[in-house]
């Protein structure tokens, strides 16, 4: 089994789903001749051809517009928005549109639509390249919401996200893009949307993270392993629609929780995640939930983006919190 | 060096039958009797289902609407102009437009009324629900275009839009797409003077809609609106055009929006009575009677027989869709993804009381 990283990961899927399905079409800008700005659909573009891989203009809006009318007359597009802090432009496309069309049309329309979208802080990328904007998409009814953390997880879900009849936000790490290798079969294999996982299991606390946010939980975790305290970790993979019950069957048993996230507090996924834990398992909680979090603060650039991005001693620190409460 | 000129434009104006119903013979389309007859049919229907819809809400048995008064040469001679295997994407004044392509008059009631299951498009009658934001049912026709050539299916796309749309992002992104990619898409743009309270002059410097065209590298053709056999023509021959790999156009008919906005608007703050009778000096409807007239296709008789048939018709759908049982408040759930999520399902229990009944 080969050793890839999450873009040879995400490659892959795409090149199997359009070898397997001729209806899927990739296209964004830079994606054809160039590979992808991260090299993502690298090799595509010759081995499909021009008809479905498709250079587009520079024009968020229309991707995802014209992406929407593809998926709607029979096509499975995989639309491209090149970093996260440009998907704004796409913003009324996806929610009064793609989101809402089986609704609006009582079932006669559907839009399975994947939008790919490198995401995240870590790699010192230029201004509006490093937000974490996932709540956004998670508070629109009718939008799938999925963020891989490994390569393994990356290949499984976006193969899921391309077969799924709707459409699907896929938030791409950038941090993790090149940053770990691991064994990714070749052979196809899928990972249920909607369903998270158990990445270490422990007894005393459970800590919930995606993405990019996992590796820094697992090292906390590992740490605070070593003081003889271990931590659950629940890698979320599907933000909508959320698995509550992995989520609360682990808080149920563990009885203390710490969320992590890098996008800004309020309102961020992690407030939701305590709404939900207060709702269903309230009475099995030794200490109030705690979140460690991006702060509601513009992003900052890189020269301040390590101060702002939670990482694991922040995560020990908030463990600490709730095994002391 | 001296400057020199690269590139000249010209926008074309297409009229055919004038004020009087004087027809150029030449340019009109080749239409039998019979079709320049529907066209009619079709109009008057569309102008007796738009009354009654005001009347209805009015009378509070319908919920807001927008008039399509005064537009129905823009919307019945273009959508004539479409096969049943094209795609129509319109904009949220064009029951006319809907009507003809197939949709029962009935639904359009219905999704007024407002309830959802009137934006349920027949099957084989391939249009989207209408489109409530401004111009972006632009790029989603673009898309279904791509689809269709990619596919190889000889269809073409019409997206309607109207003026104001043309001042928005989607416009320009979607015609680009559109001209890059040498789409089989028509854009027609019903330029009714008024966006809301916004007078076009207010939208654009350009002297005309249709020379935007120009910029995205096909053409744009402006038509006189309230002539049904020049909008028909114009978008009979986009179409084709666009059927055999041609690539889009965008045809502006100038028309007039007689009514206000909407039930919910009030247009004499901001335009003056004149105006409005000039406009009505130039109905699409009156001008075809007044050619048919002089071809023998009009006369008293068939035109009480028209409206009589118009009024029933209407009469009839307005008495159907008010016995349709309201829906079931799960419609609410149940469309929004293939199969519900676990939460949704929960929520969906909370409509109902501890009596089982639902729980406005």
């Amino acid at each position: 089994m080969a050793q890839l990283t999450m873009v040879q990961a995400i490659n892959l899927a795409l090149a199997q789903e359009m070898e397997r399905d001729p209806r899927v079409v990739v296209l964004g800008e830079d994606v054809g001749k160039n590979g992808g700005v991260f090299r993502v659909t690298q090799g595509l573009y010759e081995k499909f051809g021009d008809g479905r891989v498709a250079d587009t203009p520079l024009s968020e809006s229309a991707i995802v517009g014209v992406s929407i009318g593809m998926a709607a007359y029979g096509l499975r597009p995989v639309a491209e928005i090149q970093f996260e802090g440009f998907i704004y432009a796409a913003m009324e496309q996806l929610i009064s549109h793609a989101s809402r069309i089986r609704t609006r049309s009582r079932g006669r329309y559907h839009c399975p639509l994947v939008v790919r979208v490198p995401y995240g802080g870590g790699i010192r990328a230029p201004e509006h390249h490093s937000e974490s904007n996932e709540a956004l998409f998670a508070h629109t009814p009718g939008l799938k919401v999925v963020v891989p953390s490994t390569p393994y997880e990356a290949k499984g879900l976006l193969v899921s996200a391309i077969r799924d009849p709707d459409p699907v936000i896929f938030m791409e790490p950038k941090r993790v893009y090149r940053a770990l290798k691991e064994e990714v079969p070749e052979e196809e294999y899928t990972i249920p949307l909607g369903q998270a996982r158990i990445a270490t299991e422990g007894k005393d606390n459970t800590l919930i993270a995606w993405g990019a946010m996992l590796q820094p939980t697992l090292k906390a975790a590992a740490l605070m392993g070593e003081r003889g305290i271990h931590s659950e970790v629940i890698d979320l993979r599907t933000l909508s629609p959320l698995d509550t019950r992995t989520i609360i069957e682990s808080v149920k048993k563990t009885k203390r929780a710490v969320i992590v996230h890098e996008a800004p507090r309020t309102c961020g996924l992690g407030a939701e995640l305590v709404a939900r834990i207060n709702e269903s398992a309230l009475l099995y909680l030794e200490a109030p939930v705690e979140r460690v979090t991006g702060y509601d603060t513009v992003m900052p650039l890189p020269k301040l983006e390590q101060y702002y991005l939670p990482n694991a001693e922040r995560v020990t620190e908030a463990i600490g919190r709730v095994m002391r409460f | 060096m001296p400057k020199k000129t690269i590139k000249t434009f010209h926008v074309e104006w297409l009229q055919v039958l004038d004020e009087r119903g004087n027809c150029d013979e030449e340019l009109r389309p080749p239409l039998s009797d019979k079709e320049i007859q529907k066209l009619y049919e079709w109009m008057v229907l569309a102008r007796a289902f738009d009354e009654k819809a005001f009347k209805l809400q009015r009378e509070g048995r319908l919920g807001t609407y927008a008039s399509i008064l005064g537009q129905e040469a823009a919307q019945v001679g273009s959508a004539f102009a479409l096969q049943p295997g094209d795609w129509m994407f319109p904009s949220y004044r064009e029951a006319g437009a809907s009507i003809v392509r197939g949709l029962p008059l009935k639904m359009v009631f219905q999704y007024w009324s407002g309830d959802e299951r009137g934006s349920r498009i027949p099957q084989g009658q391939n249009d989207f629900p209408i489109t409530i934001p401004v111009g972006t049912q632009i790029p989603i026709a673009t898309g279904a275009a791509w689809a269709a050539k990619a596919k190889g299916d000889k269809i073409a796309v019409m997206a309607y839009l109207g003026d104001g749309a043309t001042s928005k992002g989607d416009f320009h992104e979607g015609l680009n797409f559109a001209g890059v990619f040498s789409l089989p898409v028509v854009f027609l743009c019903q330029n009714n003077h008024w966006a809301i309270s916004v007078p076009v002059s207010r939208q654009t410097r350009a002297e005309t809609l249709a020379q935007k065209a120009i910029a995205y590298g096909f053409d744009g053709i402006q038509v006189d609106g309230n002539d049904i056999f020049a909008v028909y023509k114009a978008a009979h021959e986009a179409l084709g055009r666009a059927r055999v790999g041609q690539g889009p156009t965008l045809i502006e008919c100038v028309t007039y929006r007689i009514g206000d906005h909407t039930t919910a608007d009030d247009a004499t703050r901001y335009r003056t009575e004149e105006e409005v009778r000039e406009w009505r000096e130039k109905d699409p409807i009156d001008r075809l009677k007044r050619y048919m007239g002089k071809k023998g296709l009009w006369d008293e008789a068939y035109d009480h027989k028209v409206a009589l048939e118009s009024r029933e018709q209407v009469e009839a759908a307005v008495a159907e869709e008010e016995a349709i049982p309201p829906p079931d408040p799960r419609d609410i759930f149940r469309y929004t993804f293939a199969e519900l999520p676990e939460d949704l399902k929960e929520q969906m229990e909370h409509l109902f009381g501890s009596d089982g009944r639902p729980n406005p």
